[in-house]
C-alpha cells in the first residue's frame, strides 16, 4: 500500500511539472489507476472487501473522464463529431 | 493449514511484486526525458503492476464473489488503460510532438 501511495505521488507530480498537457493528462490518469488499486488494497487491509465496487466503479470514471479531457484539449469542445468540419 | 500457507506466501510475493513493478513504472514517470518513454512507464503500471496486484489479492480471497469482482475490475482494467494510452500518445503525436530518441541514436552511433 505504501508502495502504491509512493507511486500516485510520482504520478501526481508529473502531473503538476509536465512540460506539455499530454504528461499532465498522462499523470492524472496514472494517478487515477492507483487510487483503484488503493481502494481494493485497502479494502483487503480493514477487512471490508464491499470496497471493491467503489474500485470498480472508479474504473469507469477515470476512463471517461480521461477520454472527455482528451477530446476537451483536442477539439476544444466536446460535442465535437468526427465527420463535422475539421 | 499447511496448504493455506502456500498461499498466503504466494499471495504476498505477488503482491510484493506488483508493488515493485508500481514503484518502477511511477519512477519511470517521473524520470524519463520523452513524453513518449514517459508513456512507456505507466503501461508498466498499469498492466503488470495492476494485475499482479489485483491477483494477489485474489489468492488472499479464495474462491468467493470477491475473486469476480477483481476479476472484472483487472479485465476492464486492461480493456480501457490501453486505449486511453494509445488516445493519448496519438492526440500528443497529432498535436505535432515528436519522440526525441531516432535523431540522438543516428547522430551518436552512425544510424546503428
Amino acid at each position: 500500500m505504501a508502495a502504491v501511495l509512493v507511486t500516485m505521488i510520482l504520478a501526481l507530480g508529473r502531473a503538476v511539472l509536465g512540460p506539455t498537457t499530454y504528461d499532465r493528462i498522462l499523470g492524472v490518469n496514472m494517478a487515477g489507476t492507483k487510487t483503484v488499486l488503493l481502494i481494493a488494497v485497502l479494502g483487503f487491509l480493514t477487512g471490508r472487501p464491499e470496497f471493491l465496487d467503489l474500485a470498480l466503479i472508479y474504473v469507469f470514471l477515470n476512463f471517461i473522464g480521461t477520454m472527455a479531457v482528451l477530446k476537451f484539449v483536442e477539439h476544444g469542445d466536446l460535442a465535437h463529431s468526427a465527420e463535422g468540419n475539421d | 493449514m499447511y496448504d493455506m500457507s502456500i498461499v498466503d506466501v504466494a499471495s504476498w510475493v505477488v503482491l510484493m511484486l506488483g508493488a515493485l513493478f508500481c514503484i518502477i513504472g511511477g519512477i519511470g514517470l517521473y524520470r524519463l526525458p520523452d513524453f513518449f518513454s514517459r508513456l512507456h512507464g505507466a503501461g508498466i503500471t498499469d498492466t503488470l503492476g495492476a494485475g499482479l496486484i489485483l491477483f494477489g489479492l485474489m489468492l488472499q480471497a479464495g474462491w468467493t464473489l470477491i475473486t469476480v469482482k477483481l476479476l472484472f475490475i483487472l479485465a476492464i482494467l486492461w480493456l480501457t488503460s490501453p486505449t486511453s494510452t494509445h488516445a493519448i500518445a496519438k492526440a500528443a503525436r497529432m498535436s505535432g510532438q515528436e519522440p526525441l530518441v531516432d535523431k540522438g541514436a543516428d547522430s551518436a552511433q552512425g544510424g546503428a
